[in-house]
């Protein structure tokens, strides 16, 4: 499936994700970006990782290549759990 | 680092259990290469013989994840010139499991480290530890070259002093020849074909190698199988010990009346006394209170202690210890470490418990390792756990009667500054 | 006049037109890189206008380019203006515009595709830009007299002004910036003063 995710070490907080993807991308009280994936659980608080709305994949497209630090990517996996 | 002694008292017992596996039964003993034949002998499976026998045991890593060996060894296997990692860099301040595994038994860890690399495929092979054990693994590796026992090279690369060094991105930064910091990389280090695997899990598959599968099975349970080392704090020098996965917590801590118990290291979390005579030590029953294993530490905490002074203390600690290297981290960690400081002492802010809980969620799952998560799973346990003492501290009282602080920390702590101190 | 004339004229206005762009777009991306904002604006809007105004500039050096090739008055061969030094006429200054081409095209280019770039690559490329820029003002001032007089002067002057200035800000924040070694350090020292409350610890209670 295909996800959206920060590489949170290159990430600066610019913050245009968050201006170009708003259904998806948030910004936390520090600038950084919360991408939000879905139903969350008190174990899962950010969601489960699921499939990009394919109504939504050409505007993500878009803010992937936006990102001035290339942090944000859209990979074909979903990221490593949460370790219980 | 002091020579640390297997489990003393109810020896008998272990005896007679079976016990223990993996340290040598005399305590205080470090085995040499004869010792080590004599007590374990030959070994039996290698290659797929044995990736099949570890499938059929049912091994799960040590190092905390507990994720299935046969899984990650299949999957390295598959990747294509594989190398293998010894984790034998316990960063965690409260285990001294592999500390006791690489002083007594280091012949172990390297029979697993050469067999996982042959099972694989691998050409190289690593051992990963802090600085003040190389000594003795040198040792070791002479007396086994002395007699060309390992057909793979083995080489023995330093970690810092860092409670992230042991991470497996950072492992893997380290060795590749940069500062042991963790990375993000959208692939699971498996996948690109190096093999992470914790000294004592490398070492449990030793013996599985020569005992087999139904033997590992022995101990355990059906769905978490064998044995574990643990590291208890329960009053006086840490001790470690090996005990059968799902044996009573409180029989395993020995500390009939402790006010509450720390589950799983520093990462960990909190559970009530009441909880702790229904529980035993299996992620199974465990995970129903939210808790986990990890790499085995259980630490009592007194009653004359104070369950929030010794969380905000840990806290601190783990805050400096944050790599710098995610927004969400670095900003969030040090300001969960201040709050608690805040919450540990005399009439905190009201505002301040709202934040520490809003900045436990933003941290959570937005780094590049979990170092986030499992600080803010400590701090949220110890604010359920330890509830009815908030309360106190916002009246001003604290019902702690002693200082002494009961949580390990490194010795001389001081937070890192310079870049080379990753290194 | 002629239409060689006309050409040759086309050539020097859209180059002067090219450098004014290309100045506006390597300040607009330092602006991107310290997070400026325009007032009213959004925040991408420092990056549309960086990246439309690239592409607008790429346009007018083709014109450029393509006016000075068709001219016949002088003899500039088209491949001359993207392999650098093969020109007749004025080799080295015009070599220089090639080089600089050569430099906008590759990043460009590598722009196009970010998305699916290695950043570090993307990131090499693009660091170019701080070659390419005075390779252009001096291809730009040497290859014809036209902006070391009068009001092109002043304003080829202003241009590298506003370069200058772009290029120091950004180097100052680069040599602010805390190693990261020491910011955690920094934010646990801002967190401590942040609690307004004093971390005095509470004296135990006396045993009973």
């Amino acid at each position: 499936m295909t996800v959206l995710r920060v590489d949170p070490i290159a990430c600066e907080g610019h913050g245009t994700c968050a201006e170009l993807l708003p259904e998806l991308v948030t910004l936390d009280e520090w600038g950084y970006p919360i991408i939000h994936w879905g139903q969350t659980s008190p174990q899962t608080p950010l969601g489960e990782p699921r499939q990009l709305p394919p109504g939504l994949e050409r505007v993500a497209r878009k803010a992937v290549a936006a990102c001035p630090v290339l942090a944000l990517k859209l990979v074909s996996r979903p990221p490593r759990k949460l370790e219980a | 680092m002091t020579g640390v002694k297997s489990a003393v008292g109810g020896a008998a017992r272990q005896a007679a259990a079976g016990l223990p596996r993996l340290l040598p039964p005399v305590p205080g003993d470090a085995e040499d290469l004869n010792a080590h034949l004599t007590r374990h002998g030959r070994l039996r499976y290698h290659g797929t013989a044995l990736l099949h026998a570890v499938k059929a045991a049912g091994l799960t890593g040590r190092g905390g994840a507990a994720f299935p060996t046969h899984v990650k060894l299949t999957a390295a296997k598959a990747a294509g010139r594989p190398v293998v990692v010894a984790n034998g860099a316990e960063s965690e301040p409260a285990s001294e499991k592999d500390a006791a595994l690489l002083y007594h038994a280091p012949h172990l860890v390297l029979d697993g480290l050469v067999l996982a690399a042959e099972a694989v495929g691998a050409g190289r092979a690593y051992l990963y530890l802090h600085a003040g054990h190389a000594g003795r693994i040198q040792q070791a590796l002479t007396e086994r070259r002395r007699v060309r026992l390992d057909a793979v090279a083995i080489t023995v690369a330093e970690a810092p002093a860092r409670f992230l060094a042991g991470q497996e991105t950072a492992l893997v930064s380290r060795i590749s020849g940069g500062p042991a910091l963790p990375t993000f990389d959208s692939r699971r280090v498996t996948e690109r074909g190096i093999l992470v695997q914790n000294v004592e899990t490398l070492a449990h598959l030793a013996l599985i190698s020569r005992y087999g599968p139904d033997w590992f099975r022995e101990r355990g349970t059906r769905d978490e199988p064998g044995t574990m080392l643990l590291t208890l704090h329960a009053g006086g020098r840490p001790r470690v010990t090996e005990q059968p996965i799902g044996v009573p917590l409180s029989a395993a801590l020995g500390v009939p009346d402790a006010a509450a118990v720390l589950v799983g290291g520093y990462h960990g979390t909190w559970l009530p006394a009441a909880a702790v005579p229904a529980l035993t030590l299996d992620n199974a029953a465990l995970r129903r209170h939210g808790a986990s294993l990890g790499a085995g530490v259980l630490a009592a905490l007194p009653h004359g202690s104070c369950g929030l002074v010794e969380t905000a203390r840990v806290t601190r600690y783990l805050a400096a210890e944050s790599a710098g290297q995610c927004g969400p981290c670095l900003n969030g960690l040090p300001r969960i470490a201040a709050a608690l400081a805040e919450l540990a002492g005399p009439r905190p802010r009201r505002s301040t418990l709202h934040d520490v809980e809003r900045w436990a969620g933003l941290v959570t799952g937005r780094g590049a390792c979990h170092h986030p998560d499992g600080t803010a799973r400590f701090v949220r346990s110890a604010l359920t756990v330890f509830g009815a003492e908030l309360k106190r501290h916002a009246s001003g009282e604290c019902t702690a009667t002693d200082r002494e602080p009961v949580l390990p920390l490194p010795p001389g702590y001081a937070a890192p500054t310079t870049d080379e101190e990753w290194r | 006049m002629t239409s060689s004339t006309a050409l040759w004229y086309a050539s020097r206005a859209t180059g002067v037109v090219a450098l004014i762009l290309l100045t506006v777009v390597f300040a607009a991306g330092i602006g991107i890189s310290r997070q400026v904002r325009i007032p009213g604006l959004p925040r991408f809007a420092v990056t549309d206008l960086h990246r439309n105004l690239s592409l607008l500039a790429v346009a007018f050096v083709a014109v450029h380019v393509i006016s000075a090739v068709l001219d016949t008055f002088v003899s500039i061969p088209v491949l001359s203006a993207v392999i650098p030094f093969a020109s007749g006429y004025e080799r080295f200054w015009l070599g220089l515009g090639a080089v600089c081409f050569d430099l906008m095209l590759a990043m460009i280019v590598t722009s196009l595709v970010r998305g699916r770039l290695n950043r570090h690559a993307w990131l090499a490329v693009h660091l170019t830009a701080y070659l390419s820029w005075p390779v252009a003002f001096l291809h730009s001032i040497y290859s014809s007299g036209d902006l070391r007089h009068g009001v092109l002067l002043e304003l080829s002057l202003g241009c590298a002004a506003i370069v200058g200035a772009a290029v120091t800000w950004r180097l100052v924040s680069v040599a602010r910036r805390l190693p990261r070694a020491q910011r955690v350090a920094a934010q646990l020292a801002a967190a401590q003063l942040a609690a307004a409350q004093t971390t005095r610890t509470l004296p135990p209670r006396t045993a009973r």
